[in-house]
């Protein structure tokens, strides 16, 4: 029955990744995210697998495992384990770099990125996702521009809580 | 920039994140999510609150979802969100329901307007917000309605929209290649884009599209060649540049292209050949980036025309990969090596020790990928090796879904290149012995056919050899105690053709081991479907050979239990079975003729041998049948037909009121609404007067058929009652052609008749009643529903029961996955991220503020601090430098805590060393503001009741430490 549903599972748009998951070494979820398409069900199956999978797997082996047909490339920085699923013929060693240039936009957009960051904000994590990978594919290779457009992005919102804080403070200064 | 991580939610969702993360096991999350999920619930459907609780409440839904639990509920807020005027609260709104919202879901058609709208914005950035969402959520039908917009943002004048537009015409064009098919030129034109970042997102595209066809962009190679050539001459602006490569990822998209364009064609190659050796000169395979590039060039030089100097330049390169240590290259060097021993077979011998301990080595992936080239390079020279190694890995690893393939892979080797039968036979009984619930069944019916056919080339003693090789293998293989059902099938019907075949064992013998099988896999219908049939073959020759047939007592034992089996399947090879033994040897031999089962049966459909009874029958004055086509009551019954189809498969409301019920007859229930799943079925409109050529003619037609139609019907009467029972009459002609051709049985056929014979047993007797009983046409459907839903039934379970031959074996290895599954799954619950003890040891004894305090003034105390110990400096001090943490150390030795050393990944940072120089000198100045920023971080953290740096100091790691 596994083999059916597999078959069903893979019929999807080509994408060059499937998805991407963060997940801590306690097989803890910081982040997923779904190119192809997944029932919810299948998400976490799909999850609890591929956790049982890679977090056993030890330091000096490859970081990609072949899965289900598709192959997981996952980087572990420090208790964090990046991992994005490709096609069967993709190229590694490119995924791998993409997972770096994630983090590495991650460290400069929060300084020093570590894992509470993600935690608490992890829809910071899937706006700077979003700007890196748009369907699947990477769109955006430089970092310095990624970086510059969720920055636009956050200023906006910046902008807006000042203007709500001066109002309160008006407010504030009129009730006295 | 620190600051911009700063946290903006409210104290009560900090709370729940952290409980969250405190959660001891998966039943406490659980608990806690849907006690959350209760609260949002509650919260989120009250109508005023502030714009941005909403947000945090959407924020929260997204982590409820994230956890694996269901938000579906608030899925409609989400909508909301993305119709609010501030960007702020749209933008959340817009990640809410790309993560939330499939592209088929229903309420995709309340964000279009949305959409629509602000892809028209002034405001770029809603603009690009809403090309996000475009790219995810937009399907088929609702493309339309924004496809003029996104073409119109392929001109934008900034370029990150320009991008994402490129990347949503590209996902169109993806989800519905004839919605854009006329704008697939607006790609060539945006590879000319000013902007490098546009131009990389339009390869995108571009490479999917020459992927399908490639000959349409040949004209494009010159302009991918001088992009290409750009590119690796740093060309492009620096901001490209990614570990000190240039534009890397774009020269592997190119690169690929190239690989496409110039696959078969020579004069397309040449002019490739200049810029991929130049890249291969410049690429620097002490990074992984490099190496990546590296990689794609040998990709793309084993798919172009062959050029003896890269080939050379590629070899190097994969002998380079295949001697380091690093497990990902050794797997590239594999991989490559693969692709390119098609073309140059060769070089794969300069690595022969190289691939012995890659294949050798304790990483299953790199193990796999090592069987992957051999598989690739088996030869009729080497197939045994190489296919007795992979049966002993396919043996010892669990992992069903790669099992499956490896065994088909042994399977297909096998088959092309066995050096011997006996070989052959004993490789297929290893593969069967240990994957056989794995592998297609039609890799059995392939392996029969082919002991059946022999090997082709070679005179009959050859294969007369493999088939007696084949059943002493198989004897002496039924002693094991448990195989496959897949293999006990071949078995049975193995021994049944080629059993006794050439008087090596006596017929008792084999009847005698087919009967253990029975009795010992009792459970298994199909296969002892296969052993009856077995049995009956031997009996038939034996008779045929003008033997005396004494049947052994078990085996009579068996018959008797067969012939009262609930399996009608069983049931009937039983009867055939004491039929066949009854008859004299001729018309034995020619029923069960020995080995016959490759010979073609001709079928003579047009049942011709009936021509002279037919004439007869009219003569005396019967009708001459009329071919359902030109019947014309049944056009109607085509017509609900259809109708009825349309029902079934649209499953919509229907507006149109239900035609009243006129007068109608029961044999005019068209047969396809005893198979649609409405136990009460629509009323049709039937005429009267319309039934008298059907009735006629059916009762002409079916009482040729009436004997048989009852056949599969048995053992599922008797519980419904009604009809006389008739014990099974076993022959129909199709059983006849059965017996043959045991092998195929089982399958599609047996359903597909009995179904048949069902519906027009059903249409026969309501054919009957008709004439007699038409007052009782008003009550048609009462008395309908009734006679329609006992063949229904009746077919429901003949159905299963024919299914559960197929399907048994199916659970059970369903059922090993679970319990495999649940191995590894209880392990982590050791929940709360209890980091490495070494660096947690004592560090809850300090005070988080005191260090703070310390931790503000002058560096020096940061380094002090840093060696008590205390958290807070150990965790936030590694920085970037991590990263490059073998560079000389002169630079940043103080910033080197020990705690870093034990990190992932030394090959990459390895690799990185030369560069490295600038960026840390760079990134120290850069860094020191930071670890002041983490530290009011953590307070902040702190001061909101959050701890769990305490417990959990690698939380605060920086992730590139």
């Amino acid at each position: 029955m596994t083999f059916i549903y597999m078959s069903v599972m893979y019929e999807v748009l080509c994408v060059q990744i499937h998805f991407v998951l963060l997940i801590s070494r306690q097989g803890k979820v910081r982040l997923t995210k779904w190119y192809s398409t997944y029932s919810q069900k299948e998400r976490t199956k799909v999850i609890r697998e591929l956790s049982g999978v890679i977090l056993t797997r030890g330091p000096k082996l490859c970081n990609f495992v072949e899965w289900r047909g598709l192959k997981v490339v996952y980087k572990r920085y420090a208790s964090l384990y990046f991992c994005m699923c490709i096609d069967p013929d993709g190229n590694e060693l490119e995924i791998l770099e993409i997972i770096h240039h994630y983090v590495e936009v991650l460290d400069r957009y929060f300084g020093s990125v570590c894992e509470l960051d993600l935690i608490y904000n992890f829809h910071k994590a899937y706006y700077i996702l979003d700007e890196i990978l748009i369907s699947g594919e990477l769109q955006e290779p430089g970092k310095r521009t990624i970086v510059r457009a969720v920055a636009a992005q956050d200023s906006l919102v910046e902008t807006v809580k000042e203007q709500t804080a001066s109002i309160s403070t008006i407010i504030t200064q009129a009730t006295k | 920039m620190g600051s911009q991580g700063g946290f903006y939610q409210s104290k009560e969702f900090l709370d729940l994140v952290k409980s969250i993360g405190e959660a001891r096991s998966k039943a406490e999350e659980d608990r806690i999510v849907l006690g959350e999920i209760e609260t949002l619930k509650r919260r989120i459907s009250d109508p005023d609150i502030p714009k941005f609780k909403m947000k945090e409440y959407i924020i929260r839904l997204v982590y409820v979802e994230m956890l694996g639990h269901d938000a579906s509920f608030g899925y409609i807020h989400a909508v909301k969100m993305t119709h609010d005027d501030s960007l702020l609260v749209k933008r959340t709104g817009y990640l809410a329901v790309t993560l939330f919202l499939n592209e088929d879901h229903d309420l995709i058609i309340l964000i279009v307007n949305t959409i629509q709208k602000d892809l028209k914005s002034d405001n770029y950035l809603v603009v690009c917000a809403a090309l996000n969402a475009v790219c995810r959520l937009i399907n088929e039908e609702t493309i339309p309605a924004v496809l003029p917009q996104v073409v119109e943002l392929l001109a934008h004048p900034k370029e990150a929209v320009r991008k994402k537009a490129i990347m949503a015409l590209h996902r169109f064009y993806q989800k519905s290649p004839s919605s854009v098919s006329h704008l697939v030129s607006n790609f060539r034109k945006r590879l000319c884009d000013n902007d490098p970042g546009v131009m990389g997102a339009t390869l995108c595209p571009l490479f999917e599209l020459i992927t399908i066809d490639v000959s349409s962009y040949k004209d494009l190679v010159i302009s991918f060649v001088s992009i290409l050539k750009q590119v690796a001459e740093r060309r492009l602006p620096k901001a490209y540049d990614y570990h000190q490569m240039p534009a890397p990822f774009i020269q592997i998209k190119l690169l690929k292209i190239l690989a496409l364009l110039g696959s078969g064609d020579k004069q397309a190659s040449e002019n490739m050949y200049t810029v991929v050796g130049d890249i291969f000169r410049k690429c620097d395979s002490s990074s992984n980036i490099g190496n990546a590039v590296l990689y794609e060039c040998i990709c793309c030089v084993s798919s172009i025309y062959p050029n003896p100097k890269l080939l050379e330049s590629a070899a190097d390169a994969i002998s380079r990969f295949l001697k380091s240590d690093s497990h990902n290259l050794k797997y590239m060097g594999i991989d490559a090596l693969g692709r390119l021993i098609k073309i140059s077979p060769e070089i794969a011998e300069q690595h022969q020790l190289a691939v012995i301990d890659c294949l050798e080595d304790p990483d299953d992936t790199l193990k796999r990928k090592t069987f992957e080239l051999l598989y690739k390079m088996t030869k009729s020279t080497n197939v045994e090796v190489i296919v007795d190694r992979m049966i002993d890995y396919m043996i010892s690893i669990n992992d069903n879904h790669y099992k499956t393939e490896i065994a088909s892979r042994c399977v297909e080797l096998a088959e092309q290149f066995a050096p011997s039968n006996q070989w052959f036979i004993l490789t297929m009984n290893k593969v069967f012995e240990h994957a056989g619930d794995l592998v297609n069944i039609k890799v059995a019916h392939n392996l029969m056919r082919l002991i059946a056919e022999g090997f082709g080339e070679d005179d009959d003693t050859a294969d007369s050899q493999l088939r007696s090789s084949a059943v002493d293998s198989y004897l002496h293989i039924l002693g094991e105690p448990k195989l496959p059902s897949v293999f006990l099938q071949v078995i049975c019907w193995v021994l049944g053709e080629y059993g006794t075949a050439d008087g090596k064992y006596s017929a008792s013998l084999v009847t005698g081991k087919l009967c253990d099988v029975a009795e010992a896999y009792s459970n298994d219908e199909t296969v002892k479907a296969y052993a009856v049939t077995a049995l009956m073959k031997i009996y038939a020759f034996e008779i045929a050979a003008g033997r005396k047939v004494d049947m052994l007592p078990e085996c009579q034992s068996l018959m008797e239990e067969f012939l009262a089996s609930h399996s009608t399947d069983l049931q009937q090879r039983a009867y055939e079975l004491q039929a066949v033994i009854g008859l004299d040897a001729h018309a034995v031999e020619s029923i069960m003729p020995s080995d016959a089962s490759c010979e073609d049966i001709e079928v003579d459909k047009a049942l011709s041998f009936l021509n002279g009874y037919i004439q007869d029958s009219i003569e005396k004055g019967a009708q001459p049948y009329i071919p359902e086509s030109e019947r014309s009551g049944m056009l109607n019954i085509s017509k609900f037909r259809n109708q009825d189809h349309h029902e079934a498969s649209s499953h919509g409301l229907r507006f149109e009121a239900y035609e009243l019920p006129k007068q109608t007859v029961q044999s005019k229930i068209p047969p396809a609404s005893l198979a649609s799943t409405e136990l009460v079925p629509v009323p049709e409109p039937v005429y009267v007067r319309e039934s008298y050529p059907t009735t006629t003619v059916s009762s002409a037609s079916s009482d040729a058929g009436s004997t048989e139609l009852k056949l599969r019907l048995d053992g599922v009467q008797k519980k419904w009652g009604r009809q006389t029972h008739s014990p099974a009459t076993s022959t129909s002609s199709s059983t006849s052609q059965k017996t043959v051709n045991g092998a195929t049985q089982v399958d599609g056929s047996n359903t597909s008749n009995s179904r048949t014979r069902e519906t027009y047993d059903s249409r026969k007797q309501q054919v009957e009643i008709t004439p007699e009983k038409q007052k009782l046409a008003a009550s048609l459907f009462g008395g309908s529903s009734k006679t329609e839903k006992k063949p229904a039934t009746g077919h429901k379970i003949s159905k299963s029961s024919s299914h559960m031959v197929e399907k048994s074996h199916v659970p059970k290895s369903s059922m090993e996955v679970a319990s495999e599954k649940k191995v590894p799954f209880q392990q982590p619950p050791d929940l709360l991220d209890f980091g490495e003890p070494t660096v947690q040891s004592n560090a809850p004894s300090v005070d988080p503020f005191k260090e703070l305090e310390d931790l503000l003034e002058p560096t020096t105390q940061v380094a002090s601090a840093e060696n008590h110990g205390s958290t807070a400096a150990a965790t936030k001090s590694p920085d970037i430098m991590g990263l490059y943490k073998e560079t000389p150390a002169g630079i940043h030795n103080k910033d080197d805590s020990d705690i870093l050393s034990g990190l992932s990944n030394p090959p990459v940072t390895n690799m990185l060393g030369g560069t490295t120089k600038t960026q840390v000198a760079q990134s120290s100045k850069g860094r020191r503001p930071n670890l002041k920023d983490s530290l009011q971080k953590d307070t902040l953290v702190r001061q909101m009741g959050v701890t769990p740096s305490s417990l959990n100091p690698i939380l605060f790691k920086d992730l590139l430490g």
